[in-house]
């Protein structure tokens, strides 16, 4: 019985350690999520350069915008579709903007979640021209990809771990489990 | 109940050093991940250096998220066609002034003028070109 006491209050020492490392950790990630440093001190601006007052600090911007835990922090294309941004189309008149809203399912993805390209967020930014045909022939299937060439820079890498949020964020890509749809679901293109 | 470094018995509450090492482990990897995830430059931000520094002027820094604020991808990439790799494009200042590249819109008009160098040439001397990922990866194929 005594034994058992002990053991008890030794978990509890255990527990409240565990705690503070944990508290740590969220406060981290807290003060992390939001961390802009200013062009004085990122270490790419020259200091020295007397223009360098003129030009905006990252986070007087990006802190106003939804929050995201990757790339600038920022989740742009809620900050487009909720209306925070609305960054010009075009410069001269006429040009046309052409949005298309259809999901292609990349299924060749071995046992890990298949891949769900959404059309819709990419053409309210980028041209068709910007990936076909030269990166990626429209023909649904027509392009041969793996994640070696992603992560060397080629296909969704010209963006994704570039411009685009980081392809560290698997599941962001990799978000269709095998056990849920058919693919006969998706749209075709 | 005050907490105590020892047992009723006397005991150490660390009862084998082990425990005590995997905690300071923890703490360790904690503080190195601290350290090493705070970023440098924004993610994104693309540094020209083909002729800056032979020139005597500081590299451009052309920061992808001031921009993509107001204008959508389309308009560089498309409609002023920059290529979407960097190095892939042969900027230079003549071409600017003559309204091409950067300058379709730093021309007085719709952006601040070229007279003002140091707003792009804003790069520490001798920064080497390419994407400059600030966050979790440092651009393509870089972890």
């Amino acid at each position: 019985m005594k034994q058992t006491n002990i053991n008890k209050r030794l978990s509890d020492t255990h527990l409240v350690f565990l705690f503070v490392l944990f508290a740590l950790y969220c406060l981290s990630s807290q003060t992390l999520a939001g961390n802009w440093k200013d062009l004085t001190e990122d270490g790419l601006h020259d200091p020295q350069n007397p223009s360098l007052y003129l030009l905006q600090n990252p986070g007087d911007a990006l802190s106003r915008l939804p929050a995201d835990s990757a790339g600038n922090q920022v989740d742009w294309i809620r900050a487009l579709n909720d209306g925070y941004i609305r960054p010009r189309s075009s410069l001269k008149e006429n040009v046309p903007v052409r949005i298309l809203d259809s999901d292609i399912l990349l299924n060749k993805t071995g046992s890990i979640p298949r891949v769900r390209f959404p059309h819709k967020p990419h053409t309210q930014l980028l041209d068709c021209q910007n990936c076909h045909e030269k990166l990626f022939k429209s023909k649904a299937g027509a392009t041969m990809i793996s994640m070696g060439q992603i992560l060397e820079g080629k296909y969704c890498g010209v963006c994704h771990g570039a411009v685009a949020f980081p392809l560290t964020e698997c599941n962001r890509c990799h978000s269709v489990p095998w056990d849920t749809i058919n693919a006969n679901e998706m749209d075709k293109p | 109940m005050p907490m105590k470094w020892t047992s009723p018995e006397g005991k150490p509450i660390f009862a084998t050093w082990n425990l005590l090492f995997l905690y300071l482990a923890l703490a360790g990897i904690f503080i190195f991940v601290l350290g090493t995830s705070s970023a440098k430059s924004e993610y994104a931000d693309i540094v020209l250096n083909k002729r800056s520094d032979q020139e005597g002027e500081r590299p451009v820094i052309f920061p992808h998220w001031f921009h993509r604020i107001r204008f959508q991808c389309r308009v560089c990439h498309s409609e002023l066609g920059f290529e979407m790799r960097a190095g892939a494009n042969d900027v230079t200042m003549d071409e600017i002034t003559k309204g091409k590249f950067c300058g379709a819109c730093h021309n007085g008009d719709i952006a601040w003028p070229v007279e003002n160098c140091g707003l792009c040439h804003s790069a520490l001397p001798g920064t080497p070109a390419g994407v400059i990922g600030g966050h979790q990866t440092s651009g393509p194929g870089n972890w």
